[in-house]
């Protein structure tokens, strides 16, 4: 055993002596066999495929701070936070540090039976419903979920029965706080029943200067014609480190899109892995960062067509300036029974220095014969004939340069459907790239 | 306005313009013809300071300023202007903040406060009337998915806006059907003044009945080879090229090419 793995196993044997008579025996059996499969394969090496542009082991045994149980800290909410998105109509929910942060409503249940909080208390309260999903999804051999399978406590619940609607999109909002180094890992499980539709936006913050360390797992169910929208803005410092799975099942029918834009941090790494797991299944990804300095992001997704006449598309792009570099990753796998499929896949980006560096691998693996598929991957310099024609107008080379950056992240943007939200992504995303803080104004922590 | 004393410029180290003089003043139009690839676009572009066009002889002064030494928005912003022969599509650009951008920024060298969204937006209004161009363009994407005429005419209503000293019209007339090219003239001729002038850069004698040249001249490798007035211009829609070549380089009895 690695001495990293062996900070985890001792961490397990704590959180067993604390919790393991209150856990259900399914999650102590989901916990048990995650901490075997991480001590088996260890953290993913240098040369490992998966992870061949985040070697993240180091990170992870460094010296952060780990707590099984939210440690109290003095975080007034309604003073602090106000980094809501104007006439932007959600239902707020907080974790703050990976703990739900409401104690004194841990899980709410709305009209039409929508549940909604702490993963923690649905374990407790409808632990059948968290058993029929929890791990179903996320049921790879990631040594990074793994570690959060065997050691997450808490994280968002959500729950929309049958046939209902989530009137208003849920905002989650991932609150970074501390006075030492921290590592949080939160877990969050996403149930659309059939017909079902909800929309779900997460908001990543570090409020404060100390270095973070996240590894946080989505999963999420999307059943037979349901409809989920997932938005994901992270924001977080130079000093912050975080790997992110989101494992998406969707059944016949459904419809499902997930955009993650990516305006800040020091280590990224996106983990999206679909299962397209019934007929006629459509799901729409998109991605985005900005980095400059050292940043580092890195994107990775796993298209599972594994059913007829589904159709995905993925898109990504990104600006990367300075010394910062990024990867992508995109495996589209067609099973031999998903005839007809349709998938497309497209990688771009807009190198602005000659430090910076992108490493693009899309990858199609196809053993049906009937299908439409197509995938490309370009790397680049701003064009410079527009850029020419913007300045023979009479604008500025830097201000041009800008309008260009902008553009090509608007096809981005431009895909948001919450027009409020849109407008505020726009306004943030040509804050960055003219170099400035992009935190809600509305916000009054002085964080990044 | 514009003197122009035997520029040199090369492209990859092959010498396309090759020695070319010119005089413009202010309230004069010139019309510049010439074969194809004989370097009249070339010309366009080291007056707009394109880089890729490396000028190795010569001077040009533009108001009594070396032109060569300044910085493309500069001279856009001392008024000088350019209708390209190819208007370029940049998606996710859209035409309001392109030209509001522009407009402020040439405001701003004069000394003047930047318009206001709504000042701009009647300012846009009229001139749109100018070049009869429709509302739906400017309401996209700068020339995404325009036609070859739109374009053309695009880049009328851009100069409509910026209000250039110095206006090159590169082929402004190609592509354009009967009533637009008559629409562009007459938005050209309505934004002339004695304070400024105008090199239209065009194959055909039609455009210049519309927009009436003091002075017509032919571009021939690299070279003005001919000028004259607008009768110039008859006689080369009427006869080609072949008699000039002719008369210029009478060893090759017209039958090389150039
Ligand atoms: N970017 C470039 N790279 C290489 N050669 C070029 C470039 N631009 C122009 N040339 C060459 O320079 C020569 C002059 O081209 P230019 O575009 O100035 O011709 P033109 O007179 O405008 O022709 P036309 O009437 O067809 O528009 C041509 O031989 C052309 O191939
Ligand atoms: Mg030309």
């Amino acid at each position: 055993m690695s001495e990293t793995t062996n900070i985890y196993s001792s961490l397990y044997q704590q959180s067993i002596e604390k919790y393991g008579a209150s856990d259900p025996g399914f999650i102590s059996k989901l916990r048990e066999d995650a901490l075997n499969l991480l001590t088996k394969n260890g953290f993913p090496g240098k040369k490992d495929e998966q992870y061949k542009y985040s070697f993240l082991e180091p990170y992870f045994s460094n010296g952060y701070n780990r707590y099984l149980a939210p440690k109290p800290i003095s975080f007034d909410v309604n003073h602090l936070f106000r980094c809501d998105v104007p006439a932007l109509d959600t239902q707020v929910i907080i974790l703050l540090n990976g703990f739900y942060f409401d104690k004194a409503n841990p899980l709410k249940t709305l009209a039409g039976g929508i549940i909604v909080g702490s993963f923690k208390e649905a374990v407790k309260k409808h632990p059948d419903l968290v058993e029929k999903y929890l791990g179903k999804c996320a049921n790879s051999t990631d040594s990074y979920v793994a570690l959060n399978t065997a050691l997450a406590h808490d994280g968002i619940f959500l729950y929309v029965p049958k046939g209902k609607l989530l009137e208003k999109p849920i905002q989650i909002i991932n609150v970074l706080l501390s006075d030492e180094d921290l590592m949080v890992q939160h877990r969050n499980l996403f149930i659309l029943e059939e017909n079902s539709q909800a929309k779900v936006i997460v908001c990543d913050h570090t409020l404060s200067p100390v270095k973070f360390l996240t590894n946080s797992v989505n999963e999420i169910f999307v059943g037979e014609n349901a409809c989920f929208d997932y938005f994901k803005v992270q924001n977080e410092h130079n000093e912050s480190v975080q790997v992110s799975h989101s494992f998406i099942n969707q059944e016949k029918a459904s419809n499902c899109r997930s955009t993650t834009i990516t305006l800040h941090g020091g280590v990224v790494r996106n983990n999206l892995t679909v299962k397209l797991n019934g007929e006629g299944c459509e799901n729409y990804a998109y991605g985005l960062f900005v980095s400059d300095e050292n940043q580092k992001v890195d994107n990775a997704l796993f298209i599972d067509h594994a059913k007829p006449n589904c159709h995905s598309s993925q898109l990504f792009k990104a600006i990367l300036d300075d010394s910062s570099s990024g990867a992508f990753t995109g495996k589209i796998l067609v099973e031999r029974d998903a005839q007809k499929t349709l998938a497309y896949q497209r990688n771009s980006s807009i190198l602005m220095t000659d430090n910076a560096k992108m490493n693009s691998k899309p990858q199609l693996e196809i053993y049906a014969d009937d299908v439409k598929c197509s995938h490309g991957a370009t790397v680049g310099q701003l064009d410079e004939e527009a850029l020419f024609y913007l300045r023979s107008r009479g604008i500025t080379e830097s201000e041009a340069r800008l309008m260009l950056m902008y553009a090509f992240a608007f096809e981005i943007l431009n895909e948001i459907k919450i027009e409020p939200l849109k407008d505020r992504m726009s306004e943030l995303i040509e804050k960055r790239l003219r170099g400035e803080l992009s935190r809600c104004n509305n916000c009054e922590m002085h964080c990044s | 306005m514009l003197i122009i004393k035997d520029l040199k410029a090369s492209i990859n180290n092959k010498e396309i313009l090759k020695g070319i003089n010119l005089k413009v003043n202010a309230g004069e139009v010139h019309a510049i013809m010439g074969p194809n690839g004989s370097g009249k676009s070339t010309l366009a572009s080291v007056l707009t300071g394109r880089e890729y066009v490396e000028v190795t002889h010569g001077k040009v002064s533009y108001f009594g300023e070396d032109l060569l030494e300044m910085i493309p928005e500069d001279r856009a912003r001392k008024g000088i202007f350019l209708s390209f022969q190819y208007p370029i599509e940049i998606p996710g650009v859209s035409m309001v903040n392109f030209m509001k951008t522009a407009l402020n920024e040439h405001r701003k060298f004069n000394g003047l406060a930047p318009l206001s969204a709504s000042d701009f937006l009647k300012v846009m209004r009229d001139k749109k009337n100018l070049v009869e161009i429709d509302s739906n363009l400017t309401n996209r994407a700068v020339n995404e998915g325009f036609s070859g005429g739109e374009k053309k005419k695009n880049e009328i209503f851009q100069m409509a806006l910026l209000e250039p000293k110095l206006a090159i019209l590169d082929e402004t007339d190609s592509g354009l059907d009967i009533d637009a090219l008559r629409i562009v003239a007459n938005g050209v001729n309505k934004l002339r003044t004695k304070e400024n002038a105008t090199i239209v850069i065009t194959h055909y004698q039609r455009l210049l009945d519309h927009i009436v040249p003091d002075f017509v001249h032919v571009l021939m490798d690299g070279r003005i080879v001919k000028s004259g007035t607008k009768e110039l211009a008859y006689q080369l829609e009427e006869k080609g090229y072949d008699w000039i070549k002719k008369e210029v380089y009478p060893e090759l009895n017209g039958n090389e090419v150039l």
